[in-house]
This record gives structure tokens, sequence and C-alpha cells, in this order.
């Protein structure tokens, strides 16, 4: 019974955390997109202030929408972004929840926020919705392949374990995964993946604002949205961290540790606000193409490449 | 002043209506989005859709064709939401006032759905960015 009651309070602990960390990192994100336009760019407070007040507005249900399953998705993704995001908090904290294949679990908690954002538009009863999902949807196809990919490479470079504990502790013998030839196309690839998880330019084909009119989200009104945009916010903390976590060499929140943490977490989110203010959209079949024609056969070279130099003994392959 | 209102006046989303304007307002509108005004410093953003959307931002004389979809995108809106008409045409349909074609203004048009509706009139044609911004704080200060 106590130790539900500490893995609830984690739990709600590392939901928090993720939420205002994430929060920060989408502020940071607007206001470099603004100085990159060369404008001003909106104050500290701005993302907080759109949650709040989409707390404090109407919920619409469309009347041709399942009413049901289209309010419970979000909730749905934001309960599945605070799971995989505890997962990962616990492990930087050292709190020993780990266990066999929690990786794997992670990877298939973290499909399912995109899973809820095909469900719920897709039941709106909006065609733009519905358009809106299938892009999603077929972007989900597109990226997992590549992503799953690029994390065999971390897991042949340490040593094969399943367990995210067990990758810090191979980065932390043998140099983090990123020093090593595969390593950084691995990085990159993954890098390119979570840019699609969290449909953010090139790849927002889903939201498309000018030609869907924010096409997944366009039925979503007041709290589900502020939900919706939460659990991005969140996605936006949590997958920088499993990057950090699987090819930066980890999580380390002791003494300077915390520099460290903070510099990899953010030359992340820098990287990606760069990718994201250089590039147009991508259309759908220009992106699943890319995914499966380009950056899964890199991402496979990866792994051949560090299976060679794990056999051979040669460590900066 | 609660929560509510703090945020509510903190993040102003606002969905462009076109209910039949000449593109000269709109034009201005999109000035204010430009890096010398830069309306997202106040949290203004653009949306694409008015479920999102706080605040309605409508440009033109409102058409005989445009009232029933002013008035339905004015019901799809989440409430609270404020209107701004921006520009003579959708004050008081300026040089247009005794045509067949706008029998009504954009303000009726919307009173006629609800009779409480916050509607703010920026005259102009078009008004500059700057009388907008005038506009949007005067109405801000009255929620």
């Amino acid at each position: 019974m106590r130790e539900m009651g500490l893995a609830l309070l984690v739990l709600f602990g590392a939901t928090l955390a993720t939420a205002v960390l994430g929060l920060i990192t989408r502020f940071i994100d607007r206001k470099v997109t603004a100085r990159v336009q060369w404008r001003v760019g909106p104050p500290w407070y701005q993302t907080f202030a759109d949650i709040l007040k989409l707390l404090g507005k109407e919920t619409l249900v469309p009347g041709l929408a399942k009413g049901t399953l289209f309010l419970a998705s979000p909730v749905l993704g934001f309960a599945a972004t605070s799971v995989g995001a505890t997962m990962l908090w616990s492990h930087a904290l050292g709190l020993g929840f780990a266990f066999f294949g929690d990786i794997i679990v992670l990877v298939y908690v973290l499909t399912i926020p995109s899973l809820m954002l095909v469900l719920g538009p897709a039941s709106s009863g909006s065609p733009y919705g519905a358009v809106g999902a299938s892009r999603e949807m077929k972007l989900l196809l597109g990226y997992e392949l590549p992503f799953v990919l690029a994390l065999a490479v971390a897991l042949i470079h340490t040593g094969g374990s399943l367990r995210i504990e067990d990758i810090v502790a191979g980065q932390a013998r043998h140099g983090a995964v990123i020093g090593s030839v595969s390593g950084v196309v691995a990085a990159l690839v993954s890098l390119v993946c979570i840019q699609a998880k969290m449909g953010l330019v090139p790849f927002d084909m889903a939201e498309a604002e000018t030609e869907l009119m924010g096409g997944i989200l366009v039925e979503y009104s007041g709290p589900p949205l502020a939900v919706i945009l939460l659990t991005r916010a969140m996605l936006y903390a949590a997958l920088p961290m499993l990057l950090v976590t699987v090819f930066l060499g980890g999580i380390d929140l002791r003494g300077l540790g915390i520099v460290w943490a903070l510099l990899k977490y953010l030359a992340i989110v820098v990287l990606m606000v760069l990718m994201r203010n250089t590039n147009p959209r991508l259309r759908i079949d220009q992106a699943v193409r890319f995914f499966w024609g380009v950056l899964a056969p890199i991402a496979l070279a990866a792994v051949a490449l560090a299976a060679y130099g794990r056999a051979r003994g040669i460590p900066w392959l | 002043m609660s929560w509510k209102i703090w945020a509510l006046k903190k993040s102003i989303w606002v969905y462009h209506v076109n209910v039949g304007a000449c593109n000269n307002c709109d034009i201005e509108i999109l000035e204010l989005l430009t890096p010398r005004y830069d309306i997202e410093r106040f949290g203004m953003v653009l949306v694409g859709s008015p479920r999102h959307a706080d605040a309605l931002v409508v440009t033109g004389i409102c058409t005989h064709q445009a009232v029933p979809r002013l008035q339905e995108v004015y019901r799809q809106t989440a409430k609270p939401c404020v209107v701004f008409c921006i520009g003579t045409c959708a004050n008081d349909r300026g040089i247009f006032k005794a045509g067949y074609g706008s029998p009504t203004p954009a303000d009726e048009a919307i009173r006629a759905v609800d009779p409480r509706a916050i509607i703010a009139y920026v005259p102009g044609c078009p008004p500059k960015p700057e009388a907008m911004i005038a506009g949007v704080v005067k109405a801000l200060a009255a929620l």
C-alpha cells in the first residue's frame, strides 16, 4: 500500500515537472522562433496563460461527433504521456522503478498520444479532422520504423539490455552512444523522428493551419484543447529527455550533473526549433517516402555498422 | 479580477472572418503579425478555427450571403469571445450603406444571434495597425 502511494506521488510529481518544463520549452520555442523572424515574441508566462485561458472556456462538442471518444481521447493521450514521462523522471532521480524491457514499454507508451490524436479527430465528424487524422496515421507509420531502428543502435552499443538503467550504465562505462559514427547517425535520425512525433514543421501536415485550418485540432475547444496542447508541451519535454537518456549519456540530477543535463536538453531543443524554423511543410507522401526511403535505410546502415563494430571490438564505429 | 479574465486578456487568439471586404483591411490585419507591430508580444496569434478563437475579427460590408455564415461562425466560437469590427464597412457599411447587397451591418447580424455579444469597433478605410491595437486595448479594458 505504501509503495502504491509512493508510485502515485512520483506520477503526480513527474507529470507536474514535465508539464512545467514542457511549457517553458514551448515558450523557448516560440521566443526563438520570434527572434529568428526578427520579432520580439511573447512574454515568459505566455504558454501558461494560454493553457489557463483554454481551461476557463466553453467546451463545444460538434453535433456529428461521437462525444465520448471525442472527449476521452485527449485525456487518454495525456495519461499515456504522464506515464512515459514518469518512467524517464524516475530513472533520472534514481528511484529504481526500472524493470526488464522498460525501453520497449516507453516507446509503446509514447505512441499512444499520436494514436489518440488519430481517434479523437476521426470521431469529430469534421472532414478536416478526418483528413488530419489520416495524415497523422500515415506519419505515425512512417516515423516509427526509423525511430525504433535508431534506438536499436543505442541498445547494441550498450550491451543489448532492454533496461533504461543498463543503457545509461553502459554509456557510463564505454562513453556516450553519440561518441561513435553509428551513434551520431542514429541520434540525428531519431531527432528527425521526434520532430515528426510532435508534429512540428516540417512534419505538421496533420495540423496544417493553412490548408486544414488546424486539422486534427479543428473541432476541439476549451478544456479538451488545453489538454491536447499540454500533452504536446509535455512531449516537448519528454522526447528530448528520452534522446538525452539514450544517446547523450543519460540524465544525472546530482550536483553539477543538473547543469550538464540541462545543457544536453537545451542543445536538442534548440536543434529542433531551428529545424522547425528553416524548413517548409512537406506533403504527406513526401514525408512517408522520406522516412521509409531515406531515414530507414540510413538507420539500418547505422545498426549494421554498430553490430560490426561491436563484433570486431571497434568502439568508435 | 478572476484568473479566467486575466488569462483571457493575456492570450487572445484571433479568427479572421472576411464577410465581403476589399482585402485592404485584411492586409492591414496581417501587418499586425509583422516584426514592426508583432502582436504576439501581447499573446495574440491568428488561429485557423473559430473553435480555438477568443476574438472574431470581422472585415467587410457583410453581404447578403455572408450574414448566415457570419452568424454560424459566431455560434461555433467558444465563449467568452469578443468581436472586432475592423474598418468602416464592418462598422456601418460606409458608402455601401444604401446598397441592395448589404442589408445588415455585421454587428446587427451578430446581435441577432447573441444580444449580449461584446463588439468593438475600429473605424478607418483601412484602419492603421496602431488603431487596431488601440481598439483591442480598449475592448480588453472593458472586459
